[in-house]
C-alpha cells in the first residue's frame, strides 16, 4: 500500500492545557477542524499514523541530539508533561515495532535516522493524538526532527525525509497515515508567548499548500528566527510531509491565531488520493 | 557560565523520577551534582526564573520547572519580563537577540 493521508497540525500545549482561558468563538471551531480531520483519517482506514514531531527537549538533550529519529517500539507512553498541565491523561500509545524497523531500513537509503526504542511522549505528540486518536487504538510511528535549536538540519533535508517516508511506504503492505505537526510562527515559553505574526504565517501557509518545493526551501533559519521566532523552526515537521506528498497541493482547513495557545492554529490536508 | 550545566538539570529534574526523588529529599545535594556557578546554584535555588531565563536557559525546559515551583502560566510569562526588566536582556543561548525587542 501507501500513504492514504497526509496533513499537518499545530500541537501546542494550550490548546488543551489551556482551554478554558481561550475565547470559545475561536477555541471551538479549532476543536471541530480537529475533529474533521479525524474523520477524514478515519475514512482512509489507515492501519498506522506517523507523527512527524518537534520534541521538546522530553526525550533528547543536547548531550545526544539527533537531527532525525524515528521510535522503534511496540509501545510508548505520554504525556510526559504534568498530566494536569497538558490536560491530557498519561496513557500507554500503541507502537508498531515491524513497521517502524522495515521503514528506517528504507529511509536510510536516503536519510541518516537515528532511532529509539524508548520514547515518552510531550504535548508535540499528545496533543494531535489526543484529538486525532482518542481511543488511542491506532498504531502510531513518531518522527521527531530536532527544531528546538542551532545547529539545526536544513530544510531541504526535511524535504527529503518526507521523499524519503513516502517512498518507504509505498513499498509496504499497511495502510499508512501522515502527519506533521507544529507551529508556524510563534514564541512560546518566552516573555512574547502570544506574539503571532499571522501575516507570516499565511503567507507560509500558502507556500506549503501549494507544496512549491523551491518555495518551500527558500525560507532562511534567521529570516524564521526574526519574522516567526524560534518556535518557526518547527515548519521543518510542515515542510517534510510536504516532501510526502510531493506534486499535490492542499487544503486550509482551519488557521487563527490564538494567543493564549501562543500559536497560530493550522489544520490542512494534503491531497494526495 | 554553564548554561549547558543548569538546563541539563532542570532536564533531569523535568524528566527523570530519581532526580525529582532527590529534589524533594536532599535539593542542596543535587545542586552539587551538577557544574553551576554560584548564581546559577542561587537562580535554581530561588527560583529567579526571570535570571534563569536571561541566562539563557531555553523556555521550553523552564517552564515545566516553573510549573513544579507553583507557577501558573501567566505568573511564569510575567516573572520572565521581570527578569529581563531587572537583569537585561538575554545573555547566551537561543533568545540572544542583537537588536533587541
Amino acid at each position: 500500500m501507501s500513504l492514504v493521508f497526509a496533513g499537518v497540525c499545530s500541537h501546542a500545549p494550550g490548546i488543551t492545557g489551556r482551554k478554558e482561558m481561550a475565547d470559545p468563538t475561536v477555541r471551538d471551531p479549532l476543536y471541530r477542524a480537529f475533529d474533521r480531520m479525524r474523520a477524514a483519517l478515519e475514512a482512509t482506514r489507515p492501519d498506522a499514523l506517523i507523527v512527524i514531531a518537534a520534541e521538546h527537549f522530553a526525550n533528547f538533550f543536547m548531550n545526544n541530539m539527533p537531527a532525525f529519529c524515528v521510535g522503534m517500539a511496540d509501545h510508548y507512553e505520554g504525556p510526559i508533561e504534568d498530566e494536569a498541565w497538558l490536560g491530557i491523561q498519561r496513557r500507554r500509545i500503541p507502537g508498531a515495532e515491524a513497521l517502524s524497523h522495515g521503514l528506517i531500513q528504507e529511509v536510510m537509503n536516503d536519510v541518516d535516522l537515528a532511532y529509539a526504542q524508548e520514547w515518552k511522549f510531550d504535548h508535540g505528540l499528545m496533543v494531535p493524538l489526543h484529538f486525532l486518536t482518542p481511543r488511542y487504538d491506532l498504531p502510531v510511528v513518531p518522527v521527531n526532527i530536532n527544531c528546538q535549536g542551532p545547529p539545526l538540519i536544513p530544510l531541504h533535508r526535511c524535504y527529503a525525509l518526507g521523499r524519503a517516508l513516502k517512498r518507504a511506504c509505498a513499498a509496504r503492505a499497511e495502510r499508512i497515515a501522515l502527519i506533521g505537526t507544529g507551529g508556524i510562527s510563534h514564541w512560546p515559553a518566552t516573555p512574547d508567548s502570544g506574539r503571532i505574526n499571522e501575516a507570516w504565517d499565511r503567507n507560509f501557509l500558502t507556500k506549503l499548500l501549494a507544496n512549491n518545493r523551491e518555495d518551500l526551501l527558500a525560507y532562511r533559519d534567521d529570516e524564521t528566527w526574526r519574522e516567526a521566532g524560534q518556535g518557526g523552526f518547527e515548519i521543518r515537521t510542515f515542510i517534510s510531509v510536504a516532501g510526502a506528498a510531493e506534486g499535490h497541493t492542499g487544503e486550509l482547513w482551519f488557521y487563527a491565531p490564538i494567543p493564549i495557545f501562543a500559536v497560530g492554529c493550522t489544520v490542512a490536508v494534503m491531497n494526495i488520493s | 557560565m554553564s548554561l549547558y550545566s543548569v538546563q541539563k538539570l532542570l532536564f533531569h529534574l523535568n524528566r527523570d523520577p530519581r532526580v525529582r526523588r532527590c529534589f524533594d529529599e536532599d535539593f542542596e545535594g543535587l545542586l552539587t551534582e551538577y557544574e553551576l556557578s554560584q548564581e546559577e546554584r542561587a537562580a535554581v535555588r530561588q527560583p529567579d526564573l526571570g535570571l534563569l531565563y536571561v541566562m539563557g536557559v531555553n523556555g521550553q525546559i523552564l517552564m515545566h520547572y516553573a510549573a513544579l515551583r507553583g507557577y501558573e502560566w501567566r505568573a511564569y510569562i510575567e516573572a520572565l519580563r521581570e527578569g529581563e526588566r531587572r537583569y537585561g536582556p538575554v545573555r547566551a543561548g537561543l533568545y540572544t537577540r542583537a537588536e533587541g525587542r
